[in-house]
């Protein structure tokens, strides 16, 4: 059983759902990147998903992509973010990584050395945006040979087929993006997105996380009642931006312990 | 003369190893409609008939293939012929994509089209047919492109588009093409994404080539009636490479003819400030397909740089990878200075004002006229005229109005 598999059924048993937060490797100072996410950690994050910044980050809103183009600025590249994790993992050899980017740095290193370095650094499971099902054989075979989760994204518009397909390909959990736009968009259904999950838990096997748009507490609660697990990015990402640098770490913490709450007392209600 | 068969791509958009489909989950599905939508509209005979119509009542076509005697005098050597896609409406081969694309939207119920622009002659080419078919128009240009293109940005304007500044990464082509995708993605139900050039996710580098293959098909009907046979070689500037694809795509199975694509190189292939994706890039994913990149060696894409805002961009549409693989086309640098040079002469000696993109294109066609005899004939595509590119010229001449 994988990390990821381990924590999903933990939290199963606990009647807990996930809180996935999203930061960008990086930013704003690849020092920070580290000490952050130990402090994610504290404040009750279940699993961690790095993203790895690119010059284009064509399915991401404005507040990522700055994000990306500070972790640039500051010279980070995917050997760089491999460092990282393994850095996070001398002090934390329980939360599960999940490196989110693109596919052109993965490429540059090359599939299989990449996933040879990520599960050498302690990677968990790698989301690659513009990486389809169709287009991953090569891709998802590599992660399975290092034991890496492949997580795909699903939307709305995907069709049945689509989504079983993804099913075949998958393993940890599967990424509901709950809208029909890029990161940071503004509004969210969650009876629309209630109505989807069902099925695609039911066609895919895999427990069902759900982002895009969740900017507090009040709609990751409602999120949660519904989904296995709730990615918060541009949010935190905001907060990221509007700290200074003395005070980012603990006004991170306070958010996520905010969206904490918001997840588990949708449980109780449960 | 001796021909080959071709058959690009594969049914999931593949030119080889190139190409694909490499979008997030939620382009998937637009991109499944747009593909069905194309299939049909191309079996349907009343969809050709009135794209050709339009091509030749609005457009203008066909362009004419003219001999450029004077150039073919001054290099020695090989007979130069220019194909005139720069008198076509709207002063360049990009309106032929766009009237394609915009009838298949009309097809397809969507009223809201989008593009993004480098040059700006997509973007005006997208306005221009976005007017003429009644519909909303939005269009992403680099904030750097709107400063080195302020003409074409106000008569985008002129024509009813909205022109909306990028101000992120390199502020230029492949940003505002990352925008563009952005807006569709989010309005992606009534909005329609015009991509201007041979690449993007499948099924665009097909269908683009398709739309703009009309080019190398009338010269193939010309060229016996203009010069008595065809061309020894076919010779076309490359950015994204569409007016290439446009030429070359039809003359693919005659093996006789070469064919010769010209890439920027800038201040010089090495000099690093270039945009020569297929001779110095490499295989990589980017704006939905693989295909040759500027990048560096973690993989993050390079800033380019060309005199020809047109042509400078880190990729290139797949199909010119795959050709340049198979040996079928063959790519050659043409740099600013050479361009330069290039544009004019032909201003001087024929009394014709190219943009600078089609001034590579010349360029490269001068090289190689005086090395080979005078019975041998090269067909250059003279993809757009240069009016929009007076300022540029004027300002490299230390000239300012």
């Amino acid at each position: 059983m994988s990390k990821i598999q381990a924590t999903f059924a933990r939290l199963q048993a606990q009647g807990r759902k996930a809180l996935i937060p999203f930061i960008t490797a990086g930013d704003p100072d690849p020092a920070l990147t580290v000490p952050l996410m130990h402090a994610l950690v504290e404040s009750g994050v279940d699993i961690i998903e790095l993203g790895v910044p690119f010059s284009d980050p064509m399915a991401d809103g404005p507040t990522i992509q700055r994000a990306s183009e500070r972790a640039l600025e500051k010279g980070v590249t995917l050997r760089k973010v491999l460092a990282m994790v393994a850095e996070f993992r001398t002090q934390d050899s329980e939360t599960p990584v999940v490196l989110m980017g693109y596919a052109n740095p993965v490429e540059a290193m090359g599939v299989e050395v990449f996933a040879e370095r990520a599960q050498a650094a302690g990677v968990d499971g790698v989301l690659v945006v513009d990486y389809p099902p169709e287009e991953s054989a090569d891709y998802v075979a590599a992660l399975r040979r290092h034991e890496l989760d492949p997580i795909f994204l699903l939307a709305p518009t995907s069709s049945e087929q689509r989504i079983t397909e993804a099913g075949t390909h998958a393993s940890g959990y599967v990424y509901y993006v709950s809208l029909k736009g890029v990161t940071g968009s503004a509004a969210l259904d969650v009876a629309a997105v209630a109505a989807r999950i069902p099925e695609i838990r039911a066609r895919t096997g895999v427990p069902v996380g759900v982002g895009f748009g969740i900017r507090d507490a009040a709609t990751a609660g409602a999120v949660a009642a519904v989904a296995d697990a709730v990615v918060v990015g541009s949010r935190i990402i905001e907060e990221i931006e509007k700290s200074g640098p003395g005070e980012l770490i603990d006004r991170v913490r306070a958010l996520v312990a905010e969206l904490r709450r918001g997840i588990d007392a949708a449980g109780e209600k449960a | 003369m001796t021909t080959i068969t071709y058959d690009q791509p594969d049914a999931r958009g593949h030119f080889g190893q190139y190409g694909g489909v490499f979008v997030s989950e939620t382009l998937i599905a637009a991109l499944d409609e747009l593909k069905a939508a194309y299939a049909e509209a191309q079996k349907d005979p009343a969809f050709v008939a009135e794209f050709e119509y339009e091509l030749k009542h609005y457009v203008g076509r066909p362009s004419p293939i003219y001999h450029a005697r004077r150039l073919t005098e001054h290099c020695g050597g090989a007979q130069i012929y220019l194909k005139r896609e720069d008198l076509n409406h709207t002063g360049a081969h990009k309106v032929n994509n766009c009237i394609g694309q915009a009838l298949l939207a009309r097809r397809m119920g969507k009223q809201r089209v989008i593009a993004e622009t480098g040059a700006g002659q997509h973007g005006v080419a997208t306005a221009t047919v976005a007017a003429r078919y009644g519909m909303q128009c939005v269009v992403y240009m680099g904030a750097e492109d709107m400063r080195r293109q302020a003409a074409n940005v106000y008569r985008m304007k002129l024509l009813g588009a909205e022109v909306r500044a990028v101000e992120s990464g390199s502020k230029t082509l492949k940003d505002a093409l990352n925008e563009a995708m952005r807006d569709w993605v989010t309005n992606v139900s009534d909005t329609f994404y015009i991509i201007g050039t041979v690449a993007g996710p499948h099924p665009y580098p097909m269908m683009v080539r398709d739309f703009q293959s009309v080019i190398g098909r009338e010269a193939i009907v010309q060229m016996p009636e203009v010069a008595g046979r065809q061309p020894d070689a076919v010779i076309a500037c490359v950015g994204g490479g569409s007016n290439a694809m446009g030429i070359f795509y039809p003359y693919i199975p005659f093996a006789d003819v070469r064919l010769i694509g010209a890439e920027a190189a800038g201040e010089g292939v090495d000099s690093g400030h270039h945009a020569a994706s297929l001779t110095a890039g490499r295989p990589g994913v980017l704006h939905g397909n693989r295909t040759y990149l500027l990048q560096d060696e973690d993989g993050q894409i390079i800033e380019t740089h060309s005199i020809s805002a047109g042509l400078d961009y880190p990729g290139v549409g797949p199909e010119h990878a795959y050709l340049k693989d198979s040996g079928r086309a063959e790519y050659q640098t043409v740099t600013d200075d050479e361009a330069l040079a290039a544009f004019h002469d032909l201003c001087r000696l024929e009394g014709i004002i190219p943009a600078l993109e089609s001034s590579h294109a010349i360029a490269c066609a001068m090289r190689l006229a005086p090395t080979l005899p005078s019975d041998r004939i090269l067909l250059v595509n003279l993809s757009g005229r240069g009016d929009k590119d007076m300022h540029t010229v004027a300002e490299k001449s230390g000239i300012h109005f």
